[in-house]
């Protein structure tokens, strides 16, 4: 029955073998990258990411940054000269989906966490031109002024761990007291910095967490999670 | 199965023997050229793999008679760039700055350096050419709000202000109006004498007394009776061209009731990064000091 007249002239069959053909094609290039030891790198500091980070990072997705952002660093040394360390995949082994992106209309992301004030990210997203003559970016000041929806942020972070983000149930029982504290920088920090070490408080107004503060939270600490003082190319070699 | 396989009349190749429907299908063999291409590729393949990392096994992966990785050679690379530059940078590393200034060659070398640390570090910012933004200081003219030395450029540069370092400058002018140290009143009365004696939009007329009076009280400490500044704890001048958040008289009473308290990232590598190495900093320092303003 498998000789070519017979499958060619069967659809289900000719169905049913092509995609036997593709599967072991895609099985031969996926598996690997799960049982190869060095394809996420074993490095320290990088965690989940704290619920207003998350709900930032929400709204960079909903937003479509990663159209003209890129998070990526790649291994070459004028990106490396600009824009800092490489990435690793280990930086990104909590996003799902990653952002790495594909295209560079603005400027890559990968370590744009610290290098600029809250001030700045604040002032930028409202208004870049003004602080960036030259720049193409729209304006976002309506996220300053939306308020930042967050009733499912426990269900969001159970989601993320069903898909194999360590959040503990700690870290959800505590998720929308941590995100009111990071999105208001007089509160208390140290449940959030416990949890969530480099964690930037932002300078949201009290009572009104805005989707400007979740963003900017989000931005601040993007590339900052690893420290790579100790790190050298004999740990990362791939 | 080919059922028969035939010879075509018109162009004497044989047929594959398939027949769809009475259609024929001939047997042409591919180009020479196209085969030989074919065959090349499975060749460079096959030595594609010899050289470099291709078979996945288990928990590891051949690596190749190259041995090569893209992160040992932009490691190679980063490092070669940075023997290259180390002739010059190892010495404005080990030279004091006011020295590096003086020697022409280092000079040359750090205003270079220095300029292109500056556009991608700094320039967000402070604007091209160290302009200034409201928020965001102008380095280019000869006001400065924590001391125009090199020296004194250097640190701010290191530390950053108010970026949570150890050594960042910091002060925090306090919230006059959302602290209730003053009414609206004196707010009002302040922001008159302030945009008026000091910002140089005096109403003929305009009675400044209660506000200087307020001034003298609460602002003169840090900014200077005569609206000067204090450096020591980066007050800016007010009397001066050149308003930190502009000219008009709303962001005097905006800083006076709640203050906006700028932030700028320390830029040490040890603290930041994508920070800068410490002859960097130097040559950041030392081409911000020539724009303009240097002291």
């Amino acid at each position: 029955m498998f000789n070519q007249h017979t499958i060619e002239k069967n659809a289900l069959l000719l169905l049913v073998f092509t995609l036997i053909v593709i599967a072991i094609g895609g099985i031969v290039e996926i598996v690997p990258l799960f049982t190869i030891e060095t394809t996420v790198e074993h490095v320290k500091g990088v965690r989940p990411y704290s619920p207003l980070e998350m709900a930032g990072r929400n709204i960079y997705v909903r937003e479509g940054c990663y159209v003209c952002h890129s998070q990526q660093i790649r291994t070459l040394k004028d990106e490396v000269e600009r824009y800092g360390h490489y990435s690793l995949a280990a930086e990104s082994m909590y996003d799902r989906p990653f952002q790495w992106g594909s295209k560079r209309i603005g400027p890559d992301l990968a370590r744009v966490g610290g290098k600029y004030s809250n001030d700045w990210h604040y002032g930028h997203l409202r208004h870049p031109q003004a602080l960036v003559p030259e720049s193409l970016m729209p304006r976002y000041a309506f996220l300053a002024e939306t308020r930042l929806d967050y009733n499912l942020i426990e269900k969001h972070l159970t989601t993320q761990r069903f898909l194999g983000v360590p959040y503990t149930d700690e870290d959800i029982a505590n998720a929308r007291q941590d995100m009111l504290a990071q999105a208001n920088a007089q509160a208390d920090q140290a449940g959030v910095a416990g949890r969530y070490p480099k964690a930037v408080p932002v300078p949201g107004q009290p009572g009104f967490p805005s989707e400007m503060d979740a963003l900017v939270a989000y931005l601040q600490v993007l590339g900052t999670m690893v420290d790579f003082a100790d790190l050298g190319v004999e740990k990362l070699q791939q | 199965m080919p059922t028969k396989i035939e010879k075509d009349a018109i162009s004497g190749r044989e047929t594959t023997g398939h027949e769809w429907d009475g259609l024929q299908e001939l047997d042409t063999p591919a180009p020479k050229w196209w085969l030989y291409t074919f065959i090349a590729c499975i060749i460079f393949a096959v030595v594609y793999m010899a050289l470099f990392p291709a078979i996945p096994y288990g928990r590891d992966y051949t690596r190749g008679l190259l041995n090569m990785s893209s992160r040992v050679a932009v490691d190679d690379d980063v490092k070669a760039l940075e023997a290259q530059r180390a002739v010059f940078m190892d010495k404005i590393k080990t030279t004091p700055i006011e020295q590096v200034k003086d020697d022409p060659q280092l000079l040359a070398v750090a205003t270079a350096a220095g300029r292109i640390a500056f556009a991608n570090n700094c320039q967000p910012c402070h604007g091209a050419g160290g302009a200034g933004r409201t928020g965001y200081p102008s380095l280019a003219d000869d006001t400065w709000l924590w001391g125009g030395t090199l020296a004194d450029i250097q640190q701010t540069i290191t530390h950053g202000i108010r970026s949570g370092d150890d050594k960042a400058r910091g002060s925090a002018m306090p919230g006059f109006g959302i602290n209730s140290l003053l009414n609206a009143a004196q707010i009002d009365a302040v922001a008159d004498y302030v945009w008026g004696a000091f910002y140089g939009h005096a109403v003929a007329g305009q009675d400044l007394s209660k506000g200087q009076a307020v001034f003298a009280e609460n602002c003169a400490v840090c900014h200077g009776a005569n609206g000067e500044g204090g450096r020591t704890v980066g007050a800016p001048p007010l009397k001066s061209a050149i308003h930190l958040y502009g000219d008009a008289r709303e962001t005097i009473v905006a800083q006076v009731t709640n203050p906006r308290l700028g932030v700028m990232p320390a830029w040490e590598k040890k603290t930041n990064t994508t920070g800068l190495d410490e002859a960097t900093i130097k040559s950041v320092a030392i081409y911000v000091h020539a724009l303009g303003g240097g002291e």
